[in-house]
C-alpha cells in the first residue's frame, strides 16, 4: 500500500472534486436558464416595477452570473443553501428530515438488495449455461428493459390489489409499531429492490464470468481442484473488486429508481420535495436537492472506482 | 512392458461461432513408455495443444472429446466422471502452461499456489509440502529458492515464473508432465537455462513427459521421440534421431528444411552504390520530456548506422533491447529526440508529419502482426488500391492492372483481391501487407518482425519472396527480428542491440565471427538441431549473469 | 504451400459462418417483428384509431375491457386503445430523434478524440465524463424547472443526456482501433485526420455502434416515459406512454387497464429491442459488449 495506489486513488479524489465543480456549474446554470424574470414570477404580473427591482436587488439577480454562482457556492460550503422562494424557510430546515428520510428508504433498500443480488449474481455465473442462468437472465433483462413505474405499479397491483397484503399508497405521518412501519416501506422498499437488484445481478454475473475464463482458472482445474474450491478460492478473490464496484455502481441506479418511487408512493423523501419544488419553480430548494443527488451519484461512483484500484493485486 | 499413455483413434470437436461442428483432432494414435518424453510438433492449429489436454481429460471450453480412448496410468480419462478426473489431474499427469504468468493467480503467493496441489489430494502436510517445493525450486536452479515462494506472481521475472510452474506441476510426484510451450514466449538466452532446469529434473525423477512445441530444435534437446502433426492428424512418429536424420514425410522434411542456414552471399559486395540511409546519434523513447531535452525512458540511446543502396541491414536484439523503437524512429512514428537521419542524401524530418509524400512513399514499413495492419473491414483490393491513388494518383483502370501486379508479384492468386484480410491464411496475409508496402514503390522497407508470428515453414517462403523481389526491384531492407537465423538468410550486415545500444556491427559474408561477449552470448543460445547441443553447450555463467533478466 | 492447415480447414466454415451469421434467430425475429409495428402504427394512428383521442365516448370512466373498447377508457372515459397508438407517435418519434442527435454527435466527437489524442481528447472525455456524473433524471427535472417541458426541449435535453454514454462507447473503440498497426500504416503514408476516421476506423466500429444507438434507444425511452410519469414530459393534451400511466394512475387501486397497458406498451417496445440486439449475429455485436 504505497506510492503507485496512493498517487492513483489521489488522482481520482482530485478527479471527482473537478467533477463536482463541473457539475455544480451545470445545475446553476440551468436553473437560471429560466425564461422570464424570477422576481416578476415571485411577485406576480400584478407587482409594481419598484417592487420587483426591490426583490431583485435582494435576491442579487442583477449581478453577473459568476458572482452569482461563486456566492452560492460560497453559501453551499458554509452550509447555508439560501431561502426557500415559495414558502420563504431555509432550504436546509426543508431538506434536513427529508434527507433523513429517504437515506432510510436507500439503506433499507441495500440491505435487501445486495445480499439478494449478490447471491443470485455469482450463482447465476457459476451454473452459467444452465436452466438457472438462462432464468435469471432473462428476469433481469424484462426487469432493466421497463421503466421503474411499471415495476411499481406492478407491485400495487400483485401485493394491494389482488393479494391484499399491503396498502397502496405509504403515509410515513407517524410510525409506532412495526407493522406500521412495514405498510410504509414495504412497497417502496420492494420495487426499488427489483429495480437496483437487476442491475447488480447483471453486472455481478459478468464480473465472475469474467474471472472464470481466466488461464488461472483453468490452471486449478487442471491441479485437480473441485468446483467449489475454483470458485471460492480462485474467481471470487480476483472478482470481489469488480463485484463491489458493481454493487457501488448498482447502488447509484437507487437515485433515478427513488425519484419515481417516491413520488409514486407518496413518501416524505427528498425526491419528493425535489419533483415539488419543480412544480412551483422553487430555484434554490431544486438546486439543493439536485446537489443532493450528484454528490450522492459522485460519491457512488468514485467509490466503485477507487475500489478497484485498491483491489488490483498487481498493484499490492 | 505396457505404456505409461496409451491413445486410441482420438477424435475431438469444436463448435465454430456460427454453431457449426468441426473435427479438429481427426483420429490420433499415440503411446508413450514410462519415463519417455514425447514431443508433438506441428504449426497453429496442428491440435497439438488439443491433444495434450485430453491426457488430462480436459477439452477447452467450445471442444469436446467425441471419439476414442485416453489412457493414463491404465485409466480412460474419456470415460471417467469429471470427479474422477480431478484425481488423476494434479497427481498423475500435471501440466506446465505457456504462460505462466497468466496461469499464476495474481491474488495469492506463489508458495500457495505451489503447494496447492499437495493440498487439494492430500498428499502431505503443509510444512512438508513446503520443505518438497523448496527443493524443487532449488533443483529447477531458481534464485533464493528459500524466499521465492513467499512472493506474488507479478513480481518474479516471466523465466522463473516459468520454472516455477514446472514446481507446481512437480510436487505432486505425477508420472507424465505436459509441457505446454513452455519457453515460446522467452528469450533465447533465458530459454537455455529454462529447458536445462527441466531436462535435469525429468531425467532424474525419471518422469514421462510431453512436450508441446512448434521449435524442432528446442525439441531435439528434450524428447525421446517426436510425433508430427498437421490439420489434427499424425504425419510421423518416429525417435528424436529417426526424425532429424531421415525423415520419410515430405511435410517433416520442410519442417527440418526451414532450418536448413541459406546463406546470402548472391549480391556482390564490392558494388557500393552509395548510402541510401545514415542514422546519427539517434535517441528516442518515452515519456515526458526531462530537463535536458531527452524522454525519461530512452529505448534508444546513441545508435548510428548506415544502409548502402541495394543491400541489407539487420536488427537484432532480445525483447525490450530497443529495436523495435529504432524502427519507429526511423519510421517517425515516434518523432526521435537527439539525432540525424539522413535518407538519399536529405535530411528527414523526425516526426512523420514533417516529412514530404516522396519522402514517406520511398520508405515503407512492414509491422510483425499481418492481422492489425491489414484494416479487416477492407477488401484486399481496397487496401492495395489506397496507395496507389495516394501516391501515384492512377485512374481506375491503370489501378487494377497495377493490383494484379502487385498480387503477382507477392505470389498470390489474383482473385484473391475480392477477399477480406480474415478468409486468409497468415503466410497471405503477411504477403498483402508486403504488397502494400511494394505499391508505394519505395526504396527502403523497414521490415519489423514480419516472421516472427508466422509457422517456420511459411516464414521460409517469406523470406525467399523478399529476396527474389531484392533481386527484381533493387531495393533495400531492414530487418528487424529477435530471431538469428531469419536475419541471417538475408543480411549483409548485422546490428546487435543491447539495452537500447548497438553494441556489434556484424559482416556474415566476411564471416567475421562476433567479437562482442553479449553477441556471442546471443549467438550461441539459439538452438541447434543437434540433440547434443544443449548438454555440450558451454556458457560462460559470469556473462550469463550479467546480460540476462532471468 | 503458403496456405496454413489451420485456415484450409476453417475456411470453408468461416464462410458460410459468414452467410448463416447475419441469419437471427426466432427470438430475434420476434423483437424485430415487434419494432417494426410500433415503427408502422407510429406512422399510420391517425388512420387506424377507432375513435378520436380527445373525445369522451364511454359513459363510464376506468372501463374494463369490451368490445368497443379494447384496452378499456381512461379516467374520463376516453378509448385507451386509440391513445396508446397515438401515444406511440410521441413515444417512438421523440426518442428515435433524439437517440440519433445522441449517437451522431457522441461518435463523431469519440473518434475525433481517439484519433486526435492529446489535450483536445483529455478535455472533451473530462467534460463529458463530468456530464455523465448527473443522473439523467435529476438532469431532465432541473432543465424542465428552468425552461419549461415542449417536444423540442425534450428531444434536445434526453439527447444532451445520452451523449456522453455514446461519446464513451464509441471513443473506447475507436481508441482500440486506433492503436491498430493499419492506422499507423495511414498515418505514415501521410492521410489526414478526415480519412482516418471515415475510412480505416467507422467501417471498423459501425456494426457494435448500431447495437449500441439500439440500447441507447431503449435508456431514452424509459427516460423519456419516466418524465412524462413525472409530468415533466409531453404535456396535456398529448400524451406519450408515460403521461398515459400518469393521467391514470388513480385507477390504480381499481387494478384499472388503463393504467397497465400504457406500461405494457412500453415494455413490449424495450424487450423486443434488447431481444434484438441480444440476438444479433456475433459479428456485430462482439465488440459491443
Amino acid at each position: 500500500m504505497n506510492n503507485p495506489v496512493l498517487s492513483l486513488v489521489l488522482s481520482r479524489l482530485l478527479i471527482a472534486v473537478v467533477t463536482l465543480l463541473i457539475v455544480s456549474f451545470a445545475v446553476f446554470f440551468a436553473t437560471t436558464l429560466l425564461p422570464g424574470d424570477t422576481a416578476t414570477i415571485l411577485l406576480g404580473q400584478a407587482a409594481t416595477p419598484e417592487a420587483v427591482a426591490g426583490l431583485r436587488a435582494a435576491m442579487h439577480l442583477d449581478e453577473p452570473a459568476l458572482l452569482r454562482f461563486l456566492r452560492w457556492i460560497v453559501g453551499l460550503l458554509h452550509g447555508d443553501l439560501g431561502t426557500s422562494y415559495a414558502n420563504e424557510m431555509p432550504v436546509a430546515d426543508l431538506i434536513a428530515g427529508r434527507f433523513i428520510n429517504t437515506l432510510k428508504l436507500a439503506g433499507v433498500t441495500a440491505l435487501f438488495s445486495v445480499p439478494i443480488a449478490l447471491t443470485l449474481g455469482i450463482t447465476a455465473a457459476m451454473l452459467r449455461g444452465s436452466l438457472y442462468d438462462r432464468i435469471v437472465t432473462v428476469l433481469t433483462i424484462g426487469v432493466i428493459s421497463v421503466p421503474e413505474f411499471m415495476v411499481a405499479t406492478s407491485a400495487v397491483l400483485i401485493f394491494a390489489v389482488y393479494l391484499k397484503w399491503l396498502p397502496a399508497l405509504s403515509f410515513a405521518n407517524e410510525i409506532h409499531t412495526v407493522s406500521e412501519m412495514l405498510r410504509v416501506y414495504a412497497m417502496p422498499v420492494i420495487t426499488l429492490t427489483f429495480v437496483v437488484s437487476a442491475q447488480m445481478i447483471r453486472m455481478t454475473r459478468a464480473a465472475v464470468i469474467e474471472t472464470l475464463n481466466t488461464p488461472y482458472v483453468e490452471m486449478a482445474l487442471l491441479k485437480g481442484a473441485s468446483r467449489s474450491r475454483i470458485v471460492f478460492r480462485h474467481a471470487l478473490p480476483n472478482a470481489l473488486g469488480p463485484i463491489v464496484n458493481a454493487v457501488a455502481l448498482s447502488l447509484s441506479y437507487l437515485l433515478g429508481g427513488v425519484i419515481i418511487v417516491e413520488t409514486i408512493f407518496n413518501y416524505p423523501g427528498i425526491a419528493k420535495l425535489m419533483v415539488d419544488a419543480v412544480a412551483t419553480r422553487d430555484l434554490p430548494l431544486i438546486q439543493s436537492c439536485a446537489m443532493i443527488f450528484c454528490v450522492g451519484y459522485l460519491f457512488l461512483i468514485t467509490a466503485a472506482d477507487i475500489i478497484a484500484i485498491l483491489s488490483n493485486p498487481r498493484l499490492r | 512392458m505396457i505404456n505409461l499413455v496409451e491413445i486410441c483413434d482420438l477424435k475431438v470437436e469444436a463448435t465454430t461461432d456460427s454453431g457449426r461442428r468441426v473435427e479438429i483432432i481427426k483420429g490420433v494414435s499415440l503411446s508413450i513408455a514410462e519415463g519417455e518424453i514425447v514431443a508433438l510438433i506441428g504449426e497453429s492449429g496442428s491440435g497439438k495443444t488439443t491433444i495434450a489436454l485430453t491426457l488430462m481429460g480436459h477439452a477447452r471450453p467450445g471442444c469436446r472429446i467425441s471419439g476414442g480412448s485416453v489412457s493414463v496410468a491404465g485409466k480412460d480419462l474419456v470415460a471417467l466422471t469429471e470427479k474422477q478426473r480431478a484425481k488423476v489431474r494434479g497427481t498423475e499427469v500435471a501440466y506446465v502452461p505457456q504462460s505462466a504468468a497468466a496461469a499464476f493467480n495474481p491474488a495469492t503467493t506463489i508458495m500457495d499456489q505451489v503447494i496447492e496441489v499437495t493440498r487439494i489430494h492430500g498428499l502431505m502436510s503443509p510444512d512438508e509440502a513446503r520443505t518438497r517445493a523448496v527443493e524443487l525450486f532449488r533443483a529447477l536452479s531458481l534464485p533464493e529458492p528459500e524466499t521465492i515462494g513467499s512472493r506474488y506472481p507479478h513480481q518474479v521475472s516471466g523465466g522463473q515464473l516459468q520454472r516455477l510452474a514446472a514446481a507446481m506441476a512437480l510436487i505432486g510426484d505425477p508420472k507424465l508432465v505436459i509441457f505446454d510451450e513452455p519457453t515460446t514466449a522467452l528469450d533465447v538466452t533465458t530459454q537455455i537455462e529454462v529447458l536445462r532446469a527441466f531436462k535435469a529434473v525429468m531425467k532424474k525423477g525419471g518422469i514421462a513427459g510431453v512436450y508441446v512445441s512448434h521449435d524442432l530444435a528446442v525439441v531435439a534437446q528434450i524428447a525421446d521421440r517426436i510425433v508430427v502433426l498437421k490439420g489434427g492428424e499424425t504425419q510421423e512418429t518416429g525417435t528424436t534421431e529417426e526424425i532429424l536424420n531421415a525423415a520419410k514425410h515430405p511435410y517433416t522434411r520442410e519442417l527440418l528444411a526451414a532450418f536448413e542456414p541459406k546463406p546470402r552471399g548472391t549480391v556482390s559486395p564490392e558494388a557500393a552504390r552509395g548510402s541510401l540511409l545514415k542514422i546519427e546519434d539517434l535517441v528516442a523513447g518515452y515519456g515526458r520530456r526531462q530537463a535536458d531535452g531527452l524522454p525519461l525512458v530512452r529505448a534508444v540511446e546513441h545508435v548510428s548506422l548506415k544502409v548502402e543502396k541495394g543491400r541489407n541491414l539487420g536488427i537484432i536484439g532480445e525483447s525490450g533491447c530497443g529495436k523495435s523503437t529504432l524502427a519507429r524512429a526511423i519510421a517517425g512514428i515516434l518523432p526521435a529526440a537527439v539525432g540525424k537521419i539522413v535518407f538519399d542524401g536529405k535530411e528527414l524530418g523526425r516526426s512523420a508529419r514533417d516529412r514530404s509524400r516522396d519522402q514517406l512513399r520511398e520508405m515503407q514499413i512492414v509491422f510483425q502482426y499481418a492481422d492489425t495492419a491489414l484494416n479487416p473491414a477492407k477488401s484486399i483490393e481496397d487496401i492495395l488500391d489506397r496507395p496507389l491513388v495516394f501516391y501515384h494518383g492512377m485512374d481506375r483502370k491503370a489501378r487494377s492492372v497495377r493490383i494484379d501486379e502487385l498480387l503477382d508479384m507477392v505470389r498470390l492468386p489474383r482473385n484473391l483481391r475480392h477477399r477480406r484480410p480474415a478468409e486468409l491464411s497468415g503466410g497471405q496475409k503477411q504477403r498483402v501487407n508486403f504488397a502494400r508496402a511494394l505499391a508505394a514503390e519505395p526504396k527502403l522497407i523497414l521490415c519489423d518482425e514480419i516472421t516472427s508470428a508466422l509457422d517456420t515453414v511459411v516464414a521460409a517462403a517469406v523470406i525467399d519472396l523478399l529476396k527474389e523481389l531484392q533481386r527484381e526491384l533493387g531495393l533495400s531492407y531492414i530487418f528487424i527480428s529477435h530471431d538469428l537465423s531469419v536475419v541471417e538468410a538475408i543480411c549483409d550486415e548485422i546490428v546487435v542491440m543491447y539495452g537500447g545500444r548497438k553494441v556489434e556491427e556484424i559482416m556474415p559474408a566476411k564471416l567475421k565471427a562476433p567479437q562482442h561477449p553479449y553477441s556471442q552470448l546471443l549467438f550461441s543460445s539459439v538452438p541447434k538441431l543437434d540433440p547434443a547441443w544443449l548438454d555440450g553447450l558451454a556458457q560462460d555463467p559470469e556473462l550469463v549473469r550479467a546480460y540476462c533478466r532471468r | 504451400m503458403t496456405m496454413t492447415t489451420s485456415s484450409t480447414s476453417t475456411s470453408p466454415s468461416r464462410k458460410s459462418g459468414t452467410r448463416s451469421g447475419y441469419r437471427f434467430n426466432i427470438v430475434g425475429m420476434i423483437g424485430l417483428a415487434i419494432i417494426l409495428f410500433w415503427a408502422l402504427i407510429a406512422i399510420f394512428a391517425p388512420v387506424i384509431i377507432p375513435y378520436p383521442v380527445g373525445e369522451i365516448v364511454d359513459v363510464d370512466y376506468f372501463g374494463p375491457l369490451s368490445r368497443e373498447f379494447w384496452f378499456g377508457s381512461d379516467y374520463l372515459g376516453r378509448d385507451m386503445f386509440s391513445r396508446i397508438l397515438m401515444g406511440a407517435r410521441y413515444t417512438v418519434g421523440i426518442s428515435l430523434a433524439a437517440v440519433t442527435i445522441a449517437c451522431f454527435s457522441g461518435v463523431v466527437l469519440g473518434m475525433i478524440a481517439a484519433v486526435a489524442g492529446g489535450w483536445l481528447d483529455t478535455l472533451l472525455s473530462r467534460f463529458l465524463d463530468a456530464l455523465n456524473s448527473i443522473p439523467g433524471k435529476l438532469f431532465g427535472l432541473v432543465v424542465v424547472a428552468a425552461v419549461g417541458s415542449s417536444i423540442p426541449v425534450l428531444i434536445l435535453t434526453l439527447s444532451v443526456i445520452y451523449i456522453p454514454g455514446s461519446y464513451r462507447f464509441a471513443r473506447a473503440l475507436a481508441v482500440n482501433i486506433n492503436a491498430m498497426d493499419f492506422i499507423t500504416v495511414a498515418r505514415i503514408r501521410g492521410e489526414n485526420t478526415f480519412y482516418l476516421i471515415r475510412s480505416e476506423i467507422l467501417p471498423n466500429i459501425a456494426g457494435p455502434v448500431l447495437a449500441d444507438l439500439g440500447l441507447r434507444f431503449v435508456f431514452i425511452v424509459l427516460l423519456l416515459s419516466g418524465l412524462s410519469f413525472l409530468g415533466l414530459g409531453v404535456q396535456p393534451p398529448y400524451a406519450d406512454w408515460g403521461a398515459l400511466v400518469r393521467e391514470n394512475i388513480g385507477g390504480l387501486p381499481f387494478g384499472a387497464p388503463a393504467v397497465m397497458f400504457p406500461s405494457l406498451a412500453i415494455a413490449s417496445l424495450t424487450i423486443s429491442v434488447n431481444l434484438l440486439i441480444d440476438n444479433l449475429p456475433q459479428k456485430i455485436r462482439d465488440r459491443s459488449e
